[in-house]
This record gives C-alpha cells, structure tokens and sequence, in this order.
C-alpha cells in the first residue's frame, strides 16, 4: 500500500444552526462523509461553488474545527491524537486574500520568524539564516525583512503569506484559492512560484479554487465537491477530458468561451438555478434541481460515489452514459 | 453614417490628491453603436471603473472630470446638471453594479424598487407601478415573482439580488446598459445564467452594454467590440473574436498568456505560464513614454522616452504601442 501523507475517512462537519425557541435547532451538513487521500508531493485540486464545504474541509484537516464523525490521519497518525504543535510542522495553509491574514504591526521577519521561535529554533544566526533562505526561495529581497505588509504590493503580499506557510516545512499546503484575489496580470507569477516550490521542497497541495484552468493546470488529481459531498474524484485528466458527473460538466461549461469551441454541448451542459440551501439539501441526488439529465430516480435515490474506471469515481446514476 | 448612441472623445478624469493633481483617466475615447455590446476590460486600478462612473455623471471628489466629451445621441452630457443626469440615468442609463446587497436598498422589498423606476421616470402610478414591476421580475426569471415582489434584498440568494438589480436597469427600457463587473461576486454557474440573460434581454430591447471586467474571456465571450485598458488609457481596441486570435499589444498578449486556460494542458503538456514582470504602477507613480514600459518584454528606448500614440490597424481597431507591427 503507498503510503499516504493525507487521509480522511468519512468525515463529516455538522454545525447546529438556530435555536430551539425560534423556529428550532437545524443540521448544517457542511461536509458530509468526505473520504480523500492525498499522497506525498502530490497536488489535489478541489473545487466546487461557495457553500460547498470547501472551507470547512480545509478547517478539519487543519484541526480547527472538529470532525462531527470520521477520522482526519497525517502520516497514518490520527488527527486526534496527534500534538497540535506536530500538526502544525505537518500541514500549513496559504489564504485568499493577503491583505486580511498578515499581521499589519508585524514586519516580514517577524512574520516568519516567530513560528520558528514556537517551534523551538531559538539560535540567533540560524533564525536569520532560515527567514532570510526562505525570502529568498519566494522571491522577496533582504531588504524587505524589515518592511510591514502594507508597503507590499498584492502580489508580494500573497509571497509573505506563501513563504509564511513554509516556513516550518510542512509536507502539506492547503492553498485557498491563492490567487482569487490579485490582479489578473500578478497570478502567474504565484501560480509558477507555488510549482516551484512544490518541486524544491517536495510538497504536496490541496489547491482550493473556482477557478478550473488553475486547477488543471496546477492538479495531479482533482475533487469535485458539492453541498458537503464529492461528486467526482480522478486524476486530472480525467475529470477535464471525461467529466462523467453533469455538475463538473456544469462547471466546465459555466466558464467564457471566447472561441465558441462547443457550444451546442456547452449549452446541453449548463445547470439551471442556484446551490440549494446545505440547510434543506434536495432527496435523492442534491444536483436534481439543477441538472440537465434529471430522471425520476434521481429524486429518490442519492447515487453513491462508484468507480468509472480505476481512480475515476463519479455519484451519478448516468456515469455510464455518453453525453453530446 | 448614423451617430452611435454614445461617443466618449479624449476623456480626461483628474484625481485631486494633498497637493498635487494626477490623471487617473485620460486620452480615452470609444463609441458604442445601438444595440452594441462594448467591453472595457483591465486590471484594477486601470480606469476602467471610473470611466463608468463618468459616463453615468456619478465622479465625486476627489475624481472629477478634467476634459473631453461624453455624447449620448448627438447630444454633449458632460455639462449636464445634477438634476438632468438624474433623470438620463435610469430612463436612458441603466446601471448594474458588482455587489447587488450594497446596490439594492436592504429596507425596502425589491417589487417596490423596481416599481420606483416607472413612478419616478414614467409618472406611472403605483399600482400600475407594482403590476409591472412583477412583469419585469418575470422577465428576469425569478421563479414566483408575485411572491418575490414582497422580498427584501438579504430574503434573496446573491444570482437573484442580481436578477434583480437587471429587472431595475432595465425597467424603462433604456439605450445604454452600464454593468460594471455585474458577475464578479457570483459563482460560476450562476455567472453563466446572468450573462445569458443579460445578452437575451438586451439582445430583445435592442439594449447596448457597455461591459466592465476584469475577465477578459467573459468580455469577449459577451461583448462585439473590447477595449483594454492600463494605467489610465485604452492600450489596444479589436472586434472580440481577433483580440484572443492576433493581440496587438504586449499587455494584452500577455493577459492571454499569463493565464492556465481550460483544456491547454491535455494538448500541449504543462507549460511554464508566461510571467508578466513587475506590478501594475499606482496613479501617481506613471512611468513616463510608455506605461507599459518597465513590465513590457519588447521594450526600447523609444518606449521609455515618449509615449505612443494610439495607432488604426488595418484590419480594424486599435492599438497603442511604437512596436506593435
């Protein structure tokens, strides 16, 4: 068996919601027996619309929301039982938006080097050693140790924020959507910063993103979540060459095409409507209400994750069917 | 040859800061033909946002136009007052914003603002008023739309609070739609949906839109013509189908480089992604010639000392670069 840096098993994140005097206690399902792994110095990419327990998943795996049910493992070692402070040197995370999760009092050295200082590198020379090695690595010059995030452009942000996360060098990044929020013309160089990285320092990625050209561009493998669930799980591939569920075709056809390739399938592919409420999920499949190849039986049985072809799962009832 | 419906010539918009005065818009201009869909896309911090705000009569200090003509018709409204902008806007502008939940008024149910429109801008009466206000809803597609009219903004999901912000801009039928960034803050499918049902509704109403975004692939997925925008001017003008297939400026072939696109990587393999150096100059740090200049990988000397002109190709449209044959 390959060893897995990852796993999770049937993990599920419920939130109450409400209060028993008003209108009473609901379930939010916000992720709902998740199962995943990822191995050593590989790229996951996950992706789905808002709402979808992206988010939340990224949480647990962090542990910093607690599984309702299921088990989150790093190196085979479960979650639970692991030191928060192991956890840490293990797995690390990279966020939206660099201007919200840097510390505006804090200069770019001590930014990086108080997680060395938490976790016990206390030498003087080594400390400046490793801030300014991994300056170097993401490209910010020794001259910027001194500066405070806002003399930083987005893109430079977002570089504190990635050198940051490895500092510690951890084996597993969770990078949430890590360049949604910069300019257009700055999200290459942080696209081809993080692959770099990835070679050098042999990490692996969860790459959480709505954008689908970053993730195939970035992913080995690729999970499509929807309302708390994985709808489709394969290798890159296979999920953008051969999309079995309609809610990854759906995303697929959903972005600008300025070259029309396909529209007549594009437009068979669309999904109508809007995410229902993760509060009162539809019966059956939770894509019914939006999907193009809706079936009676989609209503009243909830298709199970089944295999395609190997590595390739899809929760449809018409996995099987060619479309267009 | 007929007027175009609106004619922007050498637009100059002035940013009063401590003491000193930039430019943070000038030698823009473009045309918007009837029915027309016109894209303006660029990065943020490029104008393009402002530009909007100057059509609509909406600068407010410290931005304020400085020059130039804004013709809406065969008629001049950059003098217009206060009051007859007011009513240009919402008659004959129509205006969606990026973020319905601020855009919309969160105390008042969306069937009564919608109705507003035709109280205010046609005399209708109120009731009269509320009955249309529910045949625009239903234009617009929001399922039940003699229940909705009763919803406030937070009651609606963000794909229909925009649903609702089209129902308002388009409720007097106007000539011009202005929509700046209107699916920024959606999720992709539902982006989908709103785009469609713009370009159906305009495509019916014979509505020109003038587009503004950041996504240079919905714009020209939308829009017939597309103007690119950076630091402050239009760097390249093409119909949408040429400007992916032959860019003419360095920026504009670098925006389409720079970024993973769907389907790239089955064909050819992961590639490097092509870089574009450097970040975009703030307002008051221009370079001088070129803007482009320190970030463009076919610079010269030239480039740096004067700052080129905007250039007719021969195919039709425009670019402003001394390289760009």
């Amino acid at each position: 068996m390959a060893e897995q840096l990852l796993e999770l098993r049937d993990l599920a994140v419920h939130f109450t919601v409400g209060s028993a005097l008003r209108g009473g206690v609901k379930t939010l399902k916000a992720v709902d027996g998740v199962t995943l792994d990822v191995k050593p110095g590989e790229c996951l990419g996950l992706v789905g619309e808002s709402g979808c327990g992206k988010s939340t998943l990224a949480l647990a795996i962090m542990g910093l929301v607690p599984p309702t049910s299921g088990q989150v493992s790093l190196n085979g070692q479960s979650l639970a039982a692991r030191e928060r402070m192991e956890t840490a040197r293990t797995v690390q995370m990279v966020f939206q938006d660099p201007y919200a999760s840097l510390n505006p009092r804090q200069t770019v050295r001590r930014t990086l080097a108080d997680p060395l200082r938490l976790h016990g590198v206390t030498g003087k020379s080594e400390l400046a050693d490793r801030v300014m090695d991994m300056m170097a690595k993401v490209g910010l010059r020794p001259d910027h140790a001194d500066r405070y995030p806002h003399e930083f452009s987005g893109g430079q942000r977002q570089r504190i924020g990635i050198a940051r996360a490895l500092i510690l060098r951890p084996k597993l990044v969770i990078c949430d959507e890590p360049v949604s929020a910069l300019d257009v013309s700055i999200r290459a160089q942080i696209i081809n910063l993080l692959l770099e990285l990835k070679d050098e320092m042999g990490l692996a990625y969860i790459m959480i993103s709505h954008d689908l050209g970053v993730v195939e561009h970035v992913s080995d493998r690729v999970a499509v979540m929807y309302l708390g669930r994985i709808v489709e799980q394969g290798g890159w591939q296979e999920i953008f060459e051969n999309p079995r569920h309609p809610y990854t075709r759906a995303l697929i056809a959903a972005i600008p095409d300025p070259f029309h390739r396909a529209d007549a399938l594009v437009a068979r592919s669309k999904a109508h409507g809007e995410i229902p409420s993760a509060l009162n999920p539809p019966p059956g499949c939770p894509f019914n209400p939006r999907c193009p190849m809706k079936a009676d039986r989609c209503t009243r049985e909830r298709p199970l994750l089944e295999a395609v072809s190997p590595g390739h799962i899809a929760a449809c009832h018409f996995r099987e069917q060619a479309v267009g | 040859m007929t007027t175009p419906l609106l004619q922007v010539e050498d637009m100059r918009i002035a940013l009063a800061g401590a003491g000193a005065s930039h430019n943070a818009v000038e030698e823009v201009s473009f045309e918007i033909g009837r029915g027309e869909a016109f894209g303006l896309v660029g990065e943020s911090g490029c104008g393009k946002s402002i530009t909007a705000l100057a059509v609509m009569g909406l600068l407010r200090r410290p931005l304020s136009l400085a020059g130039g003509r804004i013709v809406l018709d065969g008629e001049e409204i950059q003098g217009a007052s206060a009051a007859e902008m007011r009513r240009l806007r919402g008659s004959r502008i129509g205006m969606i914003f990026q973020e319905p939940m601020t855009a919309l008024n969160p105390l008042s149910p969306v069937g009564r603002q919608i109705a507003e429109m035709f109280v205010l801008h046609q005399g209708a009466s109120w009731n009269e008023a509320m009955d249309r206000a529910e045949e625009s809803l239903r234009q617009v597609q929001v399922p039940s739309p003699e229940r909705r009219i009763r919803d406030y903004p937070h009651q609606l999901s963000g794909g229909m609070r925009q649903r609702v912000m089209i129902a308002i801009a388009l409720a007097c039928e106007p000539e011009l739609l202005i929509a700046d960034e209107p699916t920024t803050a959606l999720d992709v499918t539902v982006q989908a949906e709103i785009i469609d049902l713009m370009r159906e509704l305009c495509a019916a109403k014979g509505t020109a839109i003038l587009m503004i975004s950041h996504d240079l692939g919905l714009v020209a997925n939308m829009c017939r013509r597309v103007a690119v925008m950076y630091a402050g001017r239009i760097v390249e003008a093409q119909a949408a189908g040429e400007i992916f297939a032959t860019p003419r400026h360095p920026y504009t072939q670098g925006l389409i480089d720079s970024l993973p696109r769907l389907g790239e990587r089955a064909r050819r393999g992961r590639q490097r992604l092509r870089e574009i150096s450097g970040v975009v100059p703030t307002i008051a740090a221009y370079p001088s010639g070129c803007r482009f200049n320190p970030r463009c990988s076919a610079v010269s000397d030239v480039c740096r000392a004067t700052a080129p002109e905007i250039t007719a190709l021969p195919a039709g449209g425009l670019v402003r670069c001394h390289h760009h044959g």
